[in-house]
Protein backbone atom coordinates (compact mmCIF):
# COMPACT_ATOMS: atom_id res chain seq x y z
CA UNK A 1 0.00 0.00 0.00
CA UNK A 2 1.46 3.51 -1.56
CA UNK A 3 0.56 6.53 -0.34
CA UNK A 4 -1.39 8.23 -2.95
CA UNK A 5 0.40 11.53 -2.82
CA UNK A 6 3.90 11.27 -2.23
CA UNK A 7 3.83 6.93 -3.45
CA UNK A 8 6.21 6.00 -0.33
CA UNK A 9 4.37 3.10 2.06
CA UNK A 10 1.42 4.22 3.92
CA UNK A 11 0.45 3.79 7.34
CA UNK A 12 -2.80 4.07 7.07
CA UNK A 13 -5.97 3.32 4.84
CA UNK A 14 -8.61 5.43 4.74
CA UNK A 15 -11.45 3.62 2.80
CA UNK A 16 -13.65 6.66 3.42
CA UNK A 17 -11.91 9.08 0.77
CA UNK A 18 -10.53 5.87 -0.99
CA UNK A 19 -7.13 6.71 -0.34
CA UNK A 20 -3.97 5.73 1.99
CA UNK A 21 -1.49 8.00 3.47
CA UNK A 22 2.42 7.98 4.61
CA UNK A 23 2.79 9.67 8.21
CA UNK A 24 3.54 12.90 6.55
CA UNK A 25 0.60 13.48 4.68
CA UNK A 26 -1.90 11.97 6.62
CA UNK A 27 -0.91 14.55 8.94
CA UNK A 28 -1.46 17.30 6.37
CA UNK A 29 -5.04 15.73 5.73
CA UNK A 30 -5.54 15.89 9.21
CA UNK A 31 -4.79 18.92 9.83
CA UNK A 32 -6.77 20.09 6.73
CA UNK A 33 -9.75 18.41 8.43
CA UNK A 34 -9.39 21.05 11.18
CA UNK A 35 -8.72 24.34 9.72
CA UNK A 36 -11.99 23.13 7.35
CA UNK A 37 -13.96 22.49 10.56
CA UNK A 38 -12.89 25.94 12.35
CA UNK A 39 -13.21 27.86 9.17
CA UNK A 40 -17.05 26.45 8.15
CA UNK A 41 -17.91 26.95 11.39
CA UNK A 42 -15.78 30.43 12.37
CA UNK A 43 -15.25 28.63 15.53
CA UNK A 44 -12.64 31.06 16.77
CA UNK A 45 -10.07 33.47 14.60
CA UNK A 46 -6.29 32.72 14.34
CA UNK A 47 -5.44 35.61 17.30
CA UNK A 48 -8.09 34.59 19.85
CA UNK A 49 -7.04 32.53 22.72
CA UNK A 50 -8.26 28.74 23.30
CA UNK A 51 -9.16 27.66 26.34
CA UNK A 52 -8.73 23.30 25.48
CA UNK A 53 -10.87 20.74 27.89
CA UNK A 54 -8.99 18.09 28.44
CA UNK A 55 -9.62 14.70 29.90
CA UNK A 56 -6.48 12.70 29.58
CA UNK A 57 -7.41 10.45 26.50
CA UNK A 58 -6.81 10.60 23.28
CA UNK A 59 -9.11 13.11 21.57
CA UNK A 60 -8.24 15.99 23.54
CA UNK A 61 -4.74 15.61 23.78
CA UNK A 62 -4.62 15.14 19.83
CA UNK A 63 -6.97 18.35 19.68
CA UNK A 64 -4.86 20.39 21.92
CA UNK A 65 -1.24 19.22 20.45
CA UNK A 66 -2.80 19.88 16.94
CA UNK A 67 -4.26 23.42 17.54
CA UNK A 68 -0.86 23.93 19.76
CA UNK A 69 0.66 22.95 16.27
CA UNK A 70 -1.20 25.28 13.59
CA UNK A 71 0.13 28.22 15.43
CA UNK A 72 -3.03 28.70 17.86
CA UNK A 73 -3.00 29.53 21.08
CA UNK A 74 -3.58 27.53 23.80
CA UNK A 75 -3.98 26.72 27.51
CA UNK A 76 -5.02 23.35 28.84
CA UNK A 77 -8.34 22.83 31.22
CA UNK A 78 -8.08 19.79 33.19
CA UNK A 79 -11.32 18.96 36.04
CA UNK A 80 -9.71 16.21 37.90
CA UNK A 81 -13.46 14.77 39.24
CA UNK A 82 -11.91 12.21 41.82
CA UNK A 83 -12.60 9.54 40.56
CA UNK A 84 -9.73 6.83 42.07
CA UNK A 85 -6.83 5.81 40.21
CA UNK A 86 -8.65 6.84 37.07
CA UNK A 87 -8.08 10.76 37.64
CA UNK A 88 -4.91 10.74 39.24
CA UNK A 89 -3.80 8.66 35.74
CA UNK A 90 -5.41 10.89 33.54
CA UNK A 91 -4.02 13.85 35.59
CA UNK A 92 -0.79 12.28 35.06
CA UNK A 93 -1.00 11.75 31.60
CA UNK A 94 -2.20 15.60 30.98
CA UNK A 95 0.25 16.89 33.12
CA UNK A 96 3.32 15.19 31.54
CA UNK A 97 1.71 15.97 28.06
CA UNK A 98 1.17 19.72 28.70
CA UNK A 99 5.42 20.09 30.34
CA UNK A 100 6.94 17.73 27.43
CA UNK A 101 5.51 20.56 25.34
CA UNK A 102 5.78 23.62 27.49
CA UNK A 103 2.04 24.43 27.08
CA UNK A 104 0.02 26.13 29.96
CA UNK A 105 -2.30 23.77 32.37
CA UNK A 106 -4.78 24.25 34.47
CA UNK A 107 -6.40 22.22 37.14
CA UNK A 108 -9.57 22.19 38.80
CA UNK A 109 -9.38 19.57 41.27
CA UNK A 110 -12.80 18.33 42.78
CA UNK A 111 -11.32 17.22 46.05
CA UNK A 112 -10.20 20.21 47.13
CA UNK A 113 -12.79 22.76 46.09
CA UNK A 114 -15.94 20.26 47.60
CA UNK A 115 -14.19 17.97 49.69
CA UNK A 116 -15.76 15.40 47.51
CA UNK A 117 -15.47 13.49 44.20
CA UNK A 118 -17.98 13.12 41.28
CA UNK A 119 -19.68 10.33 42.71
CA UNK A 120 -20.17 11.26 45.50
CA UNK A 121 -21.27 14.44 44.58
CA UNK A 122 -23.65 12.70 42.21
CA UNK A 123 -24.95 10.91 45.06
CA UNK A 124 -25.72 13.60 47.21
CA UNK A 125 -27.86 15.12 44.98
CA UNK A 126 -29.64 12.36 43.73
CA UNK A 127 -28.43 12.98 40.07
CA UNK A 128 -26.88 10.28 37.54
CA UNK A 129 -22.96 10.58 37.68
CA UNK A 130 -23.10 11.17 34.04
CA UNK A 131 -26.02 14.29 34.42
CA UNK A 132 -24.18 15.82 37.54
CA UNK A 133 -21.19 15.29 35.82
CA UNK A 134 -22.06 17.18 32.82
CA UNK A 135 -23.70 20.16 35.11
CA UNK A 136 -20.43 20.44 36.90
CA UNK A 137 -18.34 20.75 33.50
CA UNK A 138 -20.30 23.05 31.59
CA UNK A 139 -19.95 25.45 35.14
CA UNK A 140 -16.19 25.05 35.42
CA UNK A 141 -15.53 25.62 31.63
CA UNK A 142 -17.57 28.60 31.56
CA UNK A 143 -16.15 30.18 34.94
CA UNK A 144 -12.72 29.21 34.21
CA UNK A 145 -12.84 30.89 30.46
CA UNK A 146 -14.51 34.32 31.81
CA UNK A 147 -12.29 34.46 34.55
CA UNK A 148 -9.18 34.15 32.55
CA UNK A 149 -10.34 36.04 29.71
CA UNK A 150 -11.04 33.20 27.27
CA UNK A 151 -13.74 33.82 24.81
CA UNK A 152 -14.14 30.36 23.47
CA UNK A 153 -13.62 26.45 24.80
CA UNK A 154 -12.95 23.32 22.67
CA UNK A 155 -13.23 20.03 23.33
CA UNK A 156 -12.22 17.11 21.72
CA UNK A 157 -15.84 15.61 20.66
CA UNK A 158 -14.65 13.41 17.00
CA UNK A 159 -16.90 12.12 14.32
CA UNK A 160 -18.14 9.22 16.07
CA UNK A 161 -18.94 11.05 19.73
CA UNK A 162 -20.94 13.75 17.70
CA UNK A 163 -22.73 11.13 14.70
CA UNK A 164 -23.37 8.59 17.84
CA UNK A 165 -25.15 10.83 20.04
CA UNK A 166 -27.10 12.37 16.74
CA UNK A 167 -28.11 8.79 16.05
CA UNK A 168 -29.24 7.86 19.78
CA UNK A 169 -31.15 11.60 19.56
CA UNK A 170 -33.07 10.41 16.55
CA UNK A 171 -34.01 6.94 17.67
CA UNK A 172 -35.21 8.30 20.35
CA UNK A 173 -37.47 11.54 19.00
CA UNK A 174 -35.21 14.12 21.57
CA UNK A 175 -36.11 17.14 19.60
CA UNK A 176 -34.64 19.82 22.01
CA UNK A 177 -31.27 17.57 21.81
CA UNK A 178 -31.77 17.95 18.05
CA UNK A 179 -32.81 21.31 18.13
CA UNK A 180 -29.06 22.00 20.22
CA UNK A 181 -26.77 19.38 18.98
CA UNK A 182 -23.77 21.34 16.97
CA UNK A 183 -20.07 21.73 16.21
CA UNK A 184 -20.43 25.19 18.19
CA UNK A 185 -22.65 26.14 20.57
CA UNK A 186 -23.81 29.98 21.38
CA UNK A 187 -21.37 32.43 23.97
CA UNK A 188 -24.88 33.64 24.92
CA UNK A 189 -24.68 37.10 23.94
CA UNK A 190 -21.11 37.37 25.49
CA UNK A 191 -22.06 36.71 29.26
CA UNK A 192 -20.88 33.08 27.74
CA UNK A 193 -17.48 31.20 26.43
CA UNK A 194 -18.27 30.08 22.99
CA UNK A 195 -18.23 26.30 22.84
CA UNK A 196 -16.52 24.49 19.52
CA UNK A 197 -15.56 21.18 18.53
CA UNK A 198 -12.77 20.85 15.86
CA UNK A 199 -12.75 17.40 15.64
CA UNK A 200 -16.22 17.04 14.38
CA UNK A 201 -15.17 16.33 10.92
CA UNK A 202 -12.58 12.93 12.37
CA UNK A 203 -13.66 9.47 13.22
CA UNK A 204 -12.81 8.02 16.29
CA UNK A 205 -10.29 5.45 14.38
CA UNK A 206 -8.21 8.78 12.80
CA UNK A 207 -8.22 10.39 16.10
CA UNK A 208 -6.50 7.30 17.06
CA UNK A 209 -4.04 6.76 14.21
CA UNK A 210 -2.92 10.92 14.87
CA UNK A 211 -2.19 10.18 18.69
CA UNK A 212 0.09 6.89 18.13
CA UNK A 213 2.03 8.78 15.06
CA UNK A 214 2.19 11.61 17.45
CA UNK A 215 3.48 9.77 20.58
CA UNK A 216 0.60 10.92 22.07
CA UNK A 217 1.11 9.39 25.66
CA UNK A 218 -3.05 9.42 26.57
CA UNK A 219 -5.29 6.80 29.32
CA UNK A 220 -6.65 4.32 27.48
CA UNK A 221 -9.03 3.06 30.74
CA UNK A 222 -12.28 4.83 30.41
CA UNK A 223 -14.33 6.89 32.97
CA UNK A 224 -15.49 3.48 35.20
CA UNK A 225 -18.61 5.65 35.65
CA UNK A 226 -19.20 6.12 31.95
CA UNK A 227 -22.33 3.72 31.53
CA UNK A 228 -22.19 4.80 27.71
CA UNK A 229 -23.25 1.24 26.89
CA UNK A 230 -25.75 2.44 24.58
CA UNK A 231 -23.66 4.79 22.76
CA UNK A 232 -21.11 2.61 22.49
CA UNK A 233 -24.17 -0.02 20.81
CA UNK A 234 -24.74 3.54 18.72
CA UNK A 235 -21.20 3.66 18.02
CA UNK A 236 -20.89 -0.42 16.72
CA UNK A 237 -24.43 0.25 14.30
CA UNK A 238 -22.52 3.40 12.87
CA UNK A 239 -19.38 1.53 11.80
CA UNK A 240 -20.82 -1.63 10.82
CA UNK A 241 -23.00 1.16 8.33
CA UNK A 242 -19.79 2.63 7.43
CA UNK A 243 -17.75 -0.24 6.44
CA UNK A 244 -20.82 -1.31 4.01
CA UNK A 245 -20.36 2.44 2.82
CA UNK A 246 -17.46 3.80 3.71
CA UNK A 247 -17.63 7.45 4.56
CA UNK A 248 -21.86 6.76 5.48
CA UNK A 249 -20.88 8.44 9.16
CA UNK A 250 -19.46 11.78 7.80
CA UNK A 251 -22.34 12.52 5.62
CA UNK A 252 -25.22 11.06 8.24
CA UNK A 253 -23.61 14.05 10.47
CA UNK A 254 -23.04 16.51 7.56
CA UNK A 255 -26.61 16.14 6.35
CA UNK A 256 -28.26 16.97 9.41
CA UNK A 257 -26.02 20.04 9.65
CA UNK A 258 -27.26 21.21 6.63
CA UNK A 259 -30.87 20.49 6.97
CA UNK A 260 -30.94 21.62 10.82
CA UNK A 261 -32.16 24.78 10.25
CA UNK A 262 -35.14 23.93 8.05
CA UNK A 263 -35.84 21.10 10.07
CA UNK A 264 -35.80 22.01 13.82
CA UNK A 265 -35.91 25.98 13.28
CA UNK A 266 -34.58 27.13 16.47
CA UNK A 267 -35.51 29.29 18.91
CA UNK A 268 -33.67 32.14 19.99
CA UNK A 269 -31.58 29.80 22.99
CA UNK A 270 -30.48 32.33 24.89
CA UNK A 271 -30.72 32.02 28.57
CA UNK A 272 -32.38 35.59 29.59
CA UNK A 273 -31.16 35.23 33.20
CA UNK A 274 -28.33 35.39 35.34
CA UNK A 275 -28.04 33.23 38.22
CA UNK A 276 -27.93 35.21 41.41
CA UNK A 277 -25.07 32.84 43.32
CA UNK A 278 -23.00 32.93 40.58
CA UNK A 279 -23.61 35.08 38.07
CA UNK A 280 -23.28 32.52 34.93
CA UNK A 281 -26.28 33.01 32.65
CA UNK A 282 -28.99 30.45 32.96
CA UNK A 283 -33.26 30.19 32.57
CA UNK A 284 -34.33 30.52 35.93
CA UNK A 285 -32.98 32.57 39.09
CA UNK A 286 -30.28 30.32 40.17
CA UNK A 287 -28.72 27.73 38.00
CA UNK A 288 -28.57 24.28 37.74
CA UNK A 289 -24.76 24.07 38.97
CA UNK A 290 -25.78 26.04 41.79
CA UNK A 291 -28.86 24.28 42.79
CA UNK A 292 -26.75 20.82 42.32
CA UNK A 293 -24.08 22.64 44.90
CA UNK A 294 -26.96 23.32 47.48
CA UNK A 295 -27.99 20.28 47.87
CA UNK A 296 -24.67 18.71 47.99
CA UNK A 297 -24.12 21.08 51.15
CA UNK A 298 -27.20 20.87 52.75
CA UNK A 299 -27.00 16.78 52.59
CA UNK A 300 -23.44 16.41 53.87
CA UNK A 301 -23.99 19.08 56.45
CA UNK A 302 -27.18 17.58 57.59
CA UNK B 1 2.13 -14.45 16.90
CA UNK B 2 1.33 -13.06 20.10
CA UNK B 3 -1.42 -10.18 20.54
CA UNK B 4 -2.01 -7.95 23.58
CA UNK B 5 -4.88 -6.14 23.77
CA UNK B 6 -6.12 -3.86 26.85
CA UNK B 7 -8.90 -2.65 28.99
CA UNK B 8 -9.79 -5.50 29.68
CA UNK B 9 -6.24 -6.49 29.48
CA UNK B 10 -6.11 -10.18 27.39
CA UNK B 11 -3.20 -12.16 25.34
CA UNK B 12 -4.12 -14.06 21.77
CA UNK B 13 -2.26 -16.58 20.19
CA UNK B 14 -2.38 -16.39 16.41
CA UNK B 15 -0.96 -18.43 13.58
CA UNK B 16 0.95 -16.43 11.42
CA UNK B 17 2.08 -14.84 8.69
CA UNK B 18 -1.30 -13.21 8.78
CA UNK B 19 -1.98 -9.54 6.63
CA UNK B 20 -3.26 -7.20 9.25
CA UNK B 21 -6.91 -7.08 8.08
CA UNK B 22 -6.95 -10.63 7.97
CA UNK B 23 -6.07 -10.78 11.92
CA UNK B 24 -8.69 -8.15 12.46
CA UNK B 25 -11.22 -10.70 10.57
CA UNK B 26 -9.83 -13.57 12.52
CA UNK B 27 -11.00 -12.18 16.04
CA UNK B 28 -14.61 -10.66 14.30
CA UNK B 29 -12.62 -7.08 15.11
CA UNK B 30 -14.04 -4.21 13.29
CA UNK B 31 -11.27 -2.24 11.50
CA UNK B 32 -13.34 0.83 11.96
CA UNK B 33 -13.04 0.60 15.67
CA UNK B 34 -9.44 -1.45 16.20
CA UNK B 35 -5.65 -0.42 15.15
CA UNK B 36 -2.92 -2.76 14.88
CA UNK B 37 0.15 -1.73 16.75
CA UNK B 38 4.07 -2.93 16.57
CA UNK B 39 6.47 -1.22 18.67
CA UNK B 40 5.31 2.57 18.74
CA UNK B 41 4.21 2.07 14.84
CA UNK B 42 0.98 2.08 13.45
CA UNK B 43 0.96 -1.14 11.15
CA UNK B 44 -1.37 -0.53 7.97
CA UNK B 45 -4.43 -3.27 6.64
CA UNK B 46 -2.15 -5.34 4.15
CA UNK B 47 1.56 -4.71 6.61
CA UNK B 48 1.99 -9.02 6.77
CA UNK B 49 2.47 -10.00 10.56
CA UNK B 50 5.18 -13.18 10.94
CA UNK B 51 4.17 -16.12 13.16
CA UNK B 52 7.21 -14.81 15.80
CA UNK B 53 5.79 -11.21 15.67
CA UNK B 54 4.19 -9.51 18.26
CA UNK B 55 1.59 -6.59 18.25
CA UNK B 56 -1.12 -4.80 20.05
CA UNK B 57 -4.86 -4.18 18.87
CA UNK B 58 -6.18 -1.24 20.33
CA UNK B 59 -9.81 -0.52 20.34
CA UNK B 60 -10.74 3.18 19.61
CA UNK B 61 -14.32 3.93 20.99
CA UNK B 62 -14.01 5.89 23.80
CA UNK B 63 -16.77 7.52 25.79
CA UNK B 64 -18.47 4.09 26.21
CA UNK B 65 -18.26 0.61 27.41
CA UNK B 66 -20.19 -2.79 26.47
ZN1 LIG C 1 2.73 10.82 1.49
ZN1 LIG D 1 -25.15 29.62 39.47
Amino acid sequence: MKCRRCQIPAVIKLPRHNTAFCRDCFEDYLHNQVLKAISANKMFKKDEAILVAVSGGKDSLALWHILNKLGYQTVGLYLNLGIGSYSELSQERTETFAKGRGLELIVQNYRKTYGLGIVEIAKESARPPCSACGTMKRHHFNRIAMEKGFSVVATGHNLDDEASRLFGNLLNWQRPYLEKQSPTLSDNGGKWARKVKPLYRLPEREMAAYAILNRIDYILEECPKSKGAKMFVYKEALNKLEIASPGRKLAFYLGFLKEKAQLFPSRIEENPNTCGECGQPCQDETCGYCRLVARVKTKVMS
Amino acid sequence: MLIKMYNPSKEIELKGPKPVFAILAKLDLSREAHLVISGDELLPDDAVVPDDGEIEIRSVISGGRR
